[in-house]
């Protein structure tokens, strides 16, 4: 049972960390940067609550609120370059995040960070996060900001054009984005109790990516279908859990062969809705 | 005069796609332009709606100078447009893609949008819906509203796009080959409706291939050829200009 709670738990925090690339990734910016925030909250919150006594929310909230603010002075030279040049931007911010948090003495520096109290309900916690970008995302498709989010992520000139600000669009979603995967390590520094500059390489923002493009990118159940299955797999099939990267390589190239807009797709929702509502038409009547 | 082009000038990389277009178009009238592939039509709507900048010159709107503003500005000062290759929003709905056209008149924030604590954002939401209806009722296809914007065929996506300009009740439209790849029955709907958007009140820009078209409904048209102005005026002007004949045709030999 413990075993289980574990293993969903981490699901959780990989959820989490799934919508914060999937966030800027709607307007079309792709970020290699996002275990750089995750760290950002990780180490923020774990300040608040070991060196302040902060308590466990507002410690969170503090982390995720800083990656936010990084996110968003990352966010302005992002708005200027894309494609190849923004990963590399962001793959060199994660890196540098890592690299400072190695050097710096105050949290522990290359020995990690530990003593960070320990939090019970991090279960509890991490779908509550779950639940809010539930809400969230389904809300944001049918906003205003939402729209533009899409418009800019499919054809970033023309929606400039005819009227959207995309300077500002990007950064929102950009900043935003740091802001969740912020909020995701803080959930994921109280459940470790320990953390280190190691956990937060570049490898773990390509895991966050593989998700999504598995899970699938037109809607945001994708990714969050993409996170919980591909974190999910690997703990119950022990013998391939030292395969992971290969397996995850193996399946995105047969996705892009055989459903390039990944497992769940509009028309995965669309039939889903028509089914359901077929099977309580049926009830009814 | 809504639009003044004074001197404009465009170099790409020593090339001069334009050269001293001086161009005026007045309120509520219908501008056309017109000139052979290459002659810098579209470079010119470009430099208006401000996808470039431009090399030399100013382009003033309803009195100010708007050759220095961001695109998203200048929709909001009041120019809306299309392209000439059709750039729908493809996975969003059609009514979806004729909401964005009011993006930059209101103000909905993300986390306004998330709590939704105030009535204000909903009424704005309900307010941009019922707009995007109208002016899909208004270009006729109010009754694929919910369809995916990639799915219709190319003649109502024009459409699609001339309704999302419409969204945002610009006093100048830019309408860069709105007939292009439609009938003839399409082509005669797009000129009623051109003209029934005239009748609003809204100044037309409109690049257009189809001859017959422009003759028709155009107040005014300038040619344009090898990024020069050779030629400005009513129809009948136009359809005897040697220079135009020449341009299109060929030197008399």
């Amino acid at each position: 049972m413990d075993y289980l709670i574990s293993v969903a738990t981490i699901a959780g925090i990989y959820i989490i960390m799934a919508m914060s690339f999937y966030l800027p990734f709607m307007t079309g910016q792709i970020s290699l940067g996002q275990a750089g925030f995750m760290a950002i909250g990780a180490y923020g919150s774990a300040v608040c609550s070991v060196k302040f006594g902060i308590p466990y929310v507002p410690a969170i909230l503090i982390g995720g609120s800083v990656a936010g603010i990084v996110g968003f002075f990352v966010g302005i030279p992002a708005l200027r370059i894309k494609g190849i040049y923004l990963l590399l931007l962001t793959l060199g911010f994660g890196e540098i995040i890592r690299v400072v948090f190695i050097n710096v003495e105050y949290i522990g520096a290359a020995a990690g960070f530990p003593g960070i109290p320990y939090q019970d309900h991090s279960l509890l916690y991490s779908y509550i996060m779950v639940f809010i970008l539930i809400i969230f995302f389904s809300r944001l498709r049918k906003s205003r900001m939402g729209r533009a989010f899409h418009a800019v992520g499919s054809d970033e000139d023309a929606a400039e054009v005819i009227g959207v600000n995309i300077t500002s669009v990007k950064l929102i979603a950009f900043s935003t984005g740091g802001f969740i995967a912020g909020i995701g390590g803080g959930i994921f520094a109280h459940y470790q109790e320990y953390i280190e500059p190691l956990m937060f390489d570049v490898m773990h923002s390509v895991e966050f990516i593989v998700f999504t493009i598995f899970g699938g990118i037109q809607i945001f159940w994708g990714p969050m279908f993409g996170a919980f299955v591909l974190t999910m797999i690997p703990e119950f099939l022990r013998v391939i859990q030292e395969w992971r990267m290969e397996l995850f390589g193996a399946l995105l190239i047969i996705m892009m062969i055989l459903r390039p807009q990944g497992v769940i797709g509009l028309d995965t929702i669309q039939g889903l809705k028509k089914v359901s509502s077929r099977i309580l038409g049926r009830g009814l009547s | 005069m809504i639009l003044n082009i004074r001197n404009v000038a465009k170099q790409f990389n020593g090339f001069h796609a334009l050269s001293n277009i001086g161009v005026d178009v007045a309120e509520g009238k219908i501008h056309a332009i017109i000139g052979p592939n290459g002659a810098g039509k579209t470079t010119l709507f470009n430099l208006i709606s401000g996808v470039y900048d431009l090399t030399e010159g100013e382009i003033r709107f309803k009195d100010v100078v708007i050759n220095q503003l961001k695109p998203h500005l200048r929709a909001k000062l009041g120019i809306g447009r299309t392209f000439q290759i059709v750039r729908l929003f493809g996975l969003m709905s059609v009514l979806e893609n004729v909401m964005i056209g009011t993006h930059c008149k209101t103000r909905a924030g993300l986390l306004k949008t998330f709590l939704r604590f105030s009535r204000k954002e909903l009424t704005e939401e309900k307010a941009t819906r019922e707009n995007a209806t109208r002016w899909l009722e208004f270009v006729g296809l109010a009754h694929k509203a919910d369809q995916t914007a990639s799915n219709l065929p190319h003649a109502e996506q024009r459409l699609v796009e001339i309704a999302r300009a419409l969204a945002l009740d610009p006093e100048l439209i830019l309408l860069d080959e709105p007939a292009a790849g439609m009938n003839l029955n399409e082509t005669l709907k797009l000129d009623a409706l051109i003209s029934k958007i005239n009748q609003m009140g809204k100044a037309i820009l409109l690049i257009e291939h189809n001859m017959e078209l422009v003759m028709e409904i155009s107040h005014v048209i300038t040619v344009l050829n090898f990024g020069m102005k050779i030629a400005e005026g009513v129809s009948s002007e136009i359809q005897n200009n040697p220079k135009v004949i020449e341009a299109y045709l060929g030197r008399k030999k």
